[in-house]
């Protein structure tokens, strides 16, 4: 018997749960697939986690359009879904008199794409601003609209928001190909059985070309994995409180230097088109070029206090830009192509995806509406998605407070982020459950500090093994195949290889 | 439970160093001594340290660590020590008020007279030595695998490559192949061994497990779980060597890569830190730059011998219960100590020019280089040699120690400044 659903998603990535989390307002069941054992594992878990402004796309695009839209949503969305987000404002920083010229480039381009908010500043003011900026600089555009925010929590609040309205998550369950009734979609099948839908709707970001042309969609369209290396550094040692782009090349708004959410200054990424879209790795071409990158604008950065590493690819398309006269070929894909029913078509939504997250979902919800869907508004609808308790950011009261109600809150496991045992237990029994380390981690920030989780590790295995009644051989890392461990001690006479 | 809210000494940390200070503050007059650790039990890393070699100095004996453990947790709760297990120290003030979370007592704060800082030290990861790669599971710190090993009872892989030839890297080495592990080597990208001689020889050499000189990791690869590494021999300025690349298998990658003292808490009380040890700078009673604030042991600076952090965690210890007792500063005026030739640190950083009318004062060092060679240690002023002493050679990877007795008083009180070398005799 297949189960039948309204809406299937395919890819629980922040693009993918925010349309769910905007589909689950209206009557129908909506269902997201993701080949991955967690939310976000993609491109949401790796990238710089800015909210921007949105002076950076071509005028005219898609792209711009869902920017500067999609960033005017988030205030409404930080209050109804509660993530970290600042509305902090961002800088780009021109170095030398030569670089003056583009910030004029980034100021018209940012009118024209209706961005608000945006103004000159001197190269004195700058220095007054950032005291770490390189004494070089010559003038600075300020974008008050820029904002950063934990990308990973935006995910899985909008995917815990979807689940509370009802939407259901099925993970490890990756799409292979489309059931079709003519040229209309009837539902996907997958490793673990088939679905039946009304609608399906591409949200597989890396992987959205290989989605659409099972579907006999934009055969040309080809995903190209822009590989971007970044570093994190340890906040005891070093912060920067602002968020600095250099002014843009070809290859892209440049290697960054900024504050996070969570008060780690990073630098990165570097733009380096690769062909495997699992390739996440780092490499020492890359690290020195974020490196040399982010000196040109905090010179004094020093390397020894870099805490972690890693890389991201960002899903860059080939899609020309649908507005006549506008020469752009890496724009965004939201459609409902003519030549299939049935299907919402997206693809290309590199940065920046982020923002314009909540506009591309609102977007959707449009297009369904213009080919006819009756959209009916749920009566018990609840935008709100409320935070868990983060010892860390409290105050001593607040922290007495916390683990009189919950003893468990008391318990530190990680010693570097002071990560609680209160907080771990109920990220494993969340709307939607953190089943592997990562994704512990990610949601908690739990093993993120300076000792990368070497002291988490084993206590954090043993808390997934008790609460998911499970083995300590079963916990994974990130999902089947990556176990932490491989027997028991003292099996006599084993010998684990030749 | 709790006796207090106020304690004359609270130590931080139930290490070797913890303990040892708890006895000691206790024995020298300190009425309410509190051990506060964050694991269920006292003991700190020498729990998961089951090998031998741990007593040699201080009971003539050769034990396991957590035997040599309990012999310090028996005597400290047979003199009235108290324990505070499973709890976190999250703030320390300046002013000696500590913020404590456990799941048992809640969110609380006592205050103390004197604090013993003993948190011990942490293992360098993967990042700060920033190993390129992918980022699966199955590289792990050889601490954390030994406390999977040795304490939870799991094998965190199979076929072990470890990076580093620091103690605990070796000390694994063996210990997974007993457990019928593969362990195909050893690299270290230095042209000298970082850990002791004699783990080399116990732990490498007697199990036929490599060790690969001036060799280092250039890529991990594997998505979900290690699949194999790439290594490179390196030049003497760690430069790859072109050509000399080597994809080998294996699914678990083991660092040992090096130890930096934990000083988080310290950082939070205002306690000042030398950047080379990345320990608090210490005066002869191991007292930091805040009052009343004392630090012993791998806190201080990473040890070779657990012994001689027992024994930095005495002086550190009964130093805090004088100052508990006391309760004035004590006014002292210092003698710096300098690292000269050769000579990477040495702790203490200053001497209290009266120090040595109360007797020996030992200075610990460790040396930048290995000189395989007779050496002469020596601690000088401006204007002439206070001591010198010779050993038959030097090694980055094991302390060295001179000590100052109260015959050279009068050289230590008339110094502007004392500086310690360590040179070949040839060179003298």
């Amino acid at each position: 018997m297949q189960e039948k659903y309204d809406f299937v998603v395919i890819g629980a990535g922040v693009i993918g749960c925010m349309i769910a989390r905007w589909l689950s307002r209206y009557e129908g069941r909506v269902l997201v697939i993701e080949k991955e054992a967690d939310l976000g594992m993609g491109t949401t878990a790796a990238n710089t986690s800015i909210v921007h402004a949105g002076y950076d796309p071509v005028p005219g695009s898609l792209k711009a359009r869902m920017n500067v839209k999609g960033n005017a949503m988030w205030d409404q969305l930080k209050a109804e879904l509660n993530f970290a987000y600042v509305r902090s404002g961002d800088y780009v920083i021109a170095i030398g008199e030569e670089e003056l010229p583009a910030l004029d480039t980034l100021m018209i381009q940012g009118k024209k794409n209706g961005v608000p908010g945006m103004i000159m500043i001197s190269g004195e003011e700058m220095r007054a601003r950032e005291k770490n900026i390189n004494p070089n600089v010559s003038g600075a555009l300020w974008a008050s609209t820029g904002g950063i925010c934990d990308c990973f929590q935006v995910n899985v609040a909008a995917g815990e928001n979807a689940a509370m309205n009802g939407a259901e998550f099925k993970f490890n369950t990756a799409f292979e190909d489309f059931i079709m009734e003519g040229d209309r979609i009837i539902g996907i099948k997958t490793n673990r059985g088939d679905f039946l839908s009304r609608w399906v709707i591409n949200c597989a970001g890396l992987y959205s070309d290989v989605v659409m042309h099972k579907a006999g969609v934009r055969p040309e369209f080809k995903i190209r994995p822009r590989k971007g290396e970044y570093m994190v550094f340890d906040r005891a040692d070093i912060q920067i409180d602002n968020v600095l782009f250099p002014v843009p090349s070809e290859a892209g708004k440049g290697i960054m230097v900024t504050n996070t959410v969570h008060g780690n200054t990073i630098i990165g990424p570097n733009a380096q088109i690769i062909d495997d879209k699992e390739d996440t790795s780092t490499t020492i071409p890359g690290m020195n070029e974020i490196w040399e990158g982010a000196q040109k604008l905090i010179p004094s950065l020093d390397r020894r206090h870099v805490i972690a590493t890693f890389a991201g690819l960002r899903a860059m398309g080939n899609a020309p830009c649908k507005t006549p006269g506008v020469n752009y070929n890496k724009d965004y894909i939201i459609e409902i192509p003519e030549n299939v029913r049935g299907f919402v078509n997206l693809g290309g939504i590199e940065s920046p995806g982020l923002a314009s997250a909540p506009a591309i979902a609102e977007e959707v919800i449009d297009l369904l509406k213009d080919a006819g869907e009756k959209l009916i508004e749920k009566k018990d609808w609840n935008p709100i998605r409320p935070a868990r308790p983060r010892f860390r950011n409290m105050t001593h009261a607040e922290r007495q407070e916390l683990c009189e109600v919950d003893p468990a809150y008391g318990r530190v496991i990680c010693r570097c982020e002071n990560v609680t045992e209160g907080e771990i237990i109920r990220e494993i029994h969340a709307p939607i459950p953190a089943i592997t380390y990562d994704a512990i981690k990610r949601r908690t920030w739990l093993g993120t500090g300076r000792c990368q989780g070497s002291f988490d590790m084993p206590r954090v295995t043993a808390i997934l093994s008790r609460e998911l009644g499970i083995s300590p051989l079963e916990v994974t890392k990130r999902g089947n195949g990556s176990e932490f461990l491989s027997r028991q001690t003292k099996e006599l006479g084993v010998q684990d290889a030749d | 439970m709790l006796t207090k809210e106020t304690y004359d000494v609270i130590v931080i940390g139930s290490g070797p160093g913890g303990l040892a200070a708890a006895i000691e503050a206790k024995k020298a007059g300190a009425q309410d001594v509190l051990v506060i650790e964050r694991d269920v039990e006292p003991g700190g890393i020498l729990l998961q340290c089951i090998h031998n070699g741990f007593g040699l100095q201080n009971f003539k004996e050769d034990l396991p660590g957590p035997e040599y453990a309990q012999r310090y947790i028996n005597e400290a709760r047979a003199i009235g020590v108290e324990f505070l297990l499973d709890t976190m120290v999250i703030d320390v003030t300046p002013q000696r008020r500590l913020y404590l979370s456990s799941q048992r007592h809640g969110y609380f704060t006592l205050d103390a007279r004197a604090i013993v800082l003993a948190m011990g030290c942490r293992e360098r990861t993967r990042a700060q030595i920033r190993i390129p790669g992918m980022r699966p599971s199955g590289v792990f710190t050889a601490g954390t695998a030994q406390r999977w090993v040795n304490v939870e009872g799991y094998m965190p892989g199979k076929n072990f490559v470890i990076l580093g030839s620091g103690d605990i890297g070796m000390i694994m080495a063996r210990r997974l192949t007993f457990e019928g592990a593969k362990v195909s080597r050893v690299l270290e990208i230095q042209s000298y061994l970082s850990g002791l001689s004699r783990n080399y020889v116990q732990c490498l050499q007697d199990w036929d497990i490599p060790l690969q000189l001036q060799h280092t990791i250039k890529r991990i690869m594997g998505k979900n779980r290690v699949e194999a590494i790439e290594t490179v021999a390196v030049d003497d300025h760690w430069n790859f060597v072109p050509g000399s690349e080597e994809i080998i298998p294996c699914d678990t990658l083991l660092l040992s890569v090096g130890l930096i003292p934990e000083n988080e808490l310290s950082k939070k009380a205002g306690v000042l830190l030398d950047p080379i040890t990345g320990g608090p700078y210490v005066d002869e009673r191991f007292q930091t730059s805040v009052p009343g604030i004392f630090a012993a042991g791998n806190v201080v600076h990473v040890y070779d011998l657990v012994d001689y952090v027992s024994i930095a965690g005495d002086t550190a210890g009964m130093h805090a219960a004088r100052y508990a007792a006391a309760e004035t500063q004590h006014e002292a005026d210092y003698v710096p100590l300098k690292a000269g030739k050769n000579v990477r640190y040495v702790v203490p950083h200053k001497l209290d020019r009266k120090a040595l009318e109360n007797g020996n004062i030992q200075l610990q060092l460790r040396v930048t280089r290995p000189i395989e060679e007779d050496v002469w240690l020596e601690v000088r002023s401006e204007s002439k040699s206070v001591v010198r002493r010779s050993e038959r050679y030097a090694r980055p990877g094991e302390m060295v120690t001179i000590m100052l007795k109260p015959s050279m008083a009068e050289e230590v009180r008339q110094a502007a400044s004392l500086t310690v070398d360590v040179y070949p005799k040839a060179e003298a």
